[in-house]
């Protein structure tokens, strides 16, 4: 008898045997893994019940993991890899930084902080995330070896934290899987800039969770690059609880992976709490990238806003899912959810779908969403000015990106990203 | 300079140019007037290299180069500089780094060295106060939110930063206040010179008083249907393009 009970019984068979490949690595595992047994059993349990979703899940309608399932993943092999190049590749930024290599904390490469209290060594397992509603939460929490806790005390300025995922990449026929679980605390009033950065070489899985939750008052800037190696898969899921008057302000930057999905859940739970969740997604050649958020209205005068942008070449897709939920208490609720889509190719595709489900009626929701190709009257007017044609493609590209840039008030993470999409575009170029 | 031969062009299928013949000599200025939808924002087009526009016969040569040949951005390298008679807004795109990144491919295309940052802003800074621009419109993005006149106005700016040899201006004038035309006027007669020449295309003998023409033009149903001195510009003011439309037939 099988060890999965897929609820549809019959997936396709390439799904089922993904997970089941997953189960029994960790039956191989468990007995080794560190921290809370039962957290990890009740995932694998919801992995066990649910496995991984198919195109014929709504959640996952645009996004198949059949390359994904139908890679066999092995151990990270301990590190022993010269990471200096990758290390190399991180935004000089001056802060202290948790690096974590193909999963494991290195103590070696990381420089601990002042202001904030960090623990390693295990999973972060927390409260908020859902492994019975998430296959990929499921996934990790099962399988999750390390993570790191941060925590920021009341009234607290816990400055910058640079928190770095190094994929060194195995042998092709044998990536490596690793499944990080953190956890972020910020109590009432205390602030924390938190710049997380995933690179890497090779194919491996990157499949982390991030669970954040912010005290009354409180301010968390989060800017998030996804620069993984373009043959390697990056699901990852992240919760942010936000109390009263406390603000989660993020901008994810989606350049690598082969298959990409940022899963975002974020919940305004007191009154005039605020979420930013915007995100860019500069995509090429055959990369999937999937933003996915669900915003939750639970309480009244808060105000979310998400403007997400793509821009894809080659064959690349693109897929943005945002859902925007107003309880019934969540009065004078003020969503906003914009979707920007830049299309340089005629293989290019995106995939967009706004959700609302207001129970509250005195509520302002928008969305909205545009598709469009570069503007041939402006590659024009550049050109009659001696630009040549590749210069003001890319002079319009990185305009569009600029209006997602901009607004992000932290000056070094924000001059990080830019940099990571000028890079983007001279790898693009070569 | 400029030497058109014979030219018709069309969009879509559609002919608007019927055979022009125009030369403008080194060191001239040209006016071409005429009624709208004439065919004149259609010729600076063509010149200026827009797609979409078929060429289907005749010759537009610069100093002997087949124009029609080039790339716009060649034909910007070359010299040749339109002033749109509908300038583009480019959101996200600075004015400043629009007009230094314009500047240097010219200057890198012409083997001359590039200018930094600082060295561009005092060049840019200058120009526009002789322009009399708000040294913020150098800040904003390109003609965004800008007025009709600013649009017109920042056209001037990016000439006298680029200094073409042949500056094409597409109604330039039209929606400039009168402070504003004679900046216009004295932007384009500063570039005047041995070596450069303007086609200047307007509705108005007014800016014609400024930047007095060599040759004035009418071009009417995509023809040049007559040629003359600057006076030709006061007959058309006062007895509009009816008559002349009509003894050409
Ligand atoms: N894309 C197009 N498709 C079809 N017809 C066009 C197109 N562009 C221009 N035309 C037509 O070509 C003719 C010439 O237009 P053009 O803009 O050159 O006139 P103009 O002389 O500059 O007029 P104005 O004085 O109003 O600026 C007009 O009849 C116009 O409607
Ligand atoms: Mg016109």
């Amino acid at each position: 008898m099988s060890a999965l009970a897929h609820p549809r019984g019959a997936g396709p068979a390439w799904l089922r045997e993904g997970a089941e490949a997953f189960l029994s690595r960790y039956a191989g595992l468990r007995a080794r893994l560190p921290g809370d047994a039962l957290r990890r059993e009740a995932g694998a349990a919801a992995f066990r019940a649910h496995g991984l979703p198919g195109v014929r899940d709504e959640a996952w309608h645009y996004t198949s993991l059949r390359a994904f399932a139908e890679t066999r993943f092995a151990e990270p092999l301990t590190p022993v890899a010269d990471c200096g190049a990758l290390m190399a590749r991180l935004p000089a930024i001056a802060a202290p930084r948790l690096v974590f290599v193909d999963g494991r904390f290195r103590d070696d490469l990381s420089v601990v902080p002042g202001q904030v209290a960090v623990r390693v060594g295990g999973p972060a397992y927390g409260a908020l995330a859902r492994p019975e509603g998430e296959p990929l939460v499921a996934l990790n929490t099962m399988l999750a070896e390390d993570g790191a806790t941060i925590e920021v005390a009341a009234g607290a300025a816990g400055g910058t934290l640079l928190l770095a995922s190094l994929g060194t990449g195995g042998p092709a026929e044998r990536p490596a899987a690793f499944h990080p679980r953190h956890a972020v605390r910020l109590a009432a009033g205390a602030s924390l800039t938190l710049i997380e950065v995933a690179i890497g070489n090779g194919a491996y899985l990157h499949n982390p969770v991030l669970e954040i939750s912010l005290g009354a008052g409180a301010r968390l800037e989060h800017l998030r690059l996804q620069d993984e190696s373009h043959a390697a898969f990056h699901l990852s899921t992240l919760y942010a609880d936000i109390a009263e008057a406390a603000t989660y302000d993020s901008f994810a930057l989606v350049l690598g992976g082969r298959l990409s999905r940022l899963d975002v859940h974020a919940r305004l739970g007191g009154p005039r709490a605020t979420a930013h969740l915007n995100a860019a997604q500069v995509l090429g050649g055959s990369q999937h990238g999937d933003f996915t958020t669900v915003v939750r209205h639970d309480a009244a005068s808060c105000a979310s806003r998400q403007t997400v942008k793509n821009v894809l070449t080659g064959r690349a897709h693109g897929v943005f899912q945002g859902k925007i939920e107003v309880a019934r208490d969540a009065q004078k609720t003020d969503g906003y959810q914009m979707s920007q889509a830049l299309l340089l190719s005629p293989d290019a595709e995106i995939n967009c779908k706004p959700q609302l489900e207001i129970f509250a009626d005195d509520v302002k929701c928008s969305h909205g969403a545009t598709v469009g190709e570069l503007d041939a009257e402006q590659i024009f007017y550049l050109r009659s000015r001696g630009i040549g044609e590749s210069t003001a493609r890319a002079m319009l590209v990185r305009a569009f990106l600029a209006e997602a840039l901009d607004p992000i008030s932290d000056d070094a993470g924000r001059a990080a990203l830019e940099a990571a999409v000028e890079d983007w575009w001279r790898r693009q170029a070569a | 300079m400029l030497e058109i031969k014979g030219l018709t062009a069309g969009i879509d299928g559609k002919p608007i140019l019927h055979g022009i013949d125009l030369v403008v000599p080194d060191g001239e200025v040209h006016a071409i007037m005429g009624p709208n939808g004439s065919g004149k924002s259609t010729l600076s087009y063509v010149l200026a290299g827009r797609d979409g526009y078929a060429v289907t016969g005749g010759t537009a040569t610069f100093d002997g180069h087949d124009l029609l040949a080039m790339a716009p951005e060649q034909r910007a390298v070359a010299g040749v500089f339109l002033a749109f008679q509908y300038p583009v807004e480019l959101p996200g795109v600075g004015n400043a780094n629009f007009l230094r990144t314009a500047l240097n491919a010219l200057r890198r295309a012409r083997g001359e060295a590039e200018l930094d940052a600082m060295q561009f802003l005092k060049l840019a800074r200058a120009e526009a106060k002789r322009l009399s621009m708000p040294e913020d419109m150098l800040k904003r993005n390109v003609n965004v939110g800008f007025s009709g006149g600013e649009k017109k106005r920042n056209e001037v700016l990016q000439m006298a930063i680029l200094r073409p040899r042949l500056a094409i201006l597409d109604e330039t004038d039209s929606g400039l206040d009168i402070d504003a035309l004679r900046i216009v006027a004295d932007g384009v007669n500063a570039l005047r010179g041995p070596t450069t020449s303007a086609l200047v295309i307007t509705h108005y003998q007014r800016l014609l008083d400024h930047i007095v023409p060599d040759r004035v033009h009418v071009l009417a149903g995509g023809r040049i249907i007559r040629s003359g001195g600057p006076e030709l510009a006061h007959e058309l003011e006062a007895g509009g393009y009816a008559a002349v439309v009509a003894d050409a037939a």
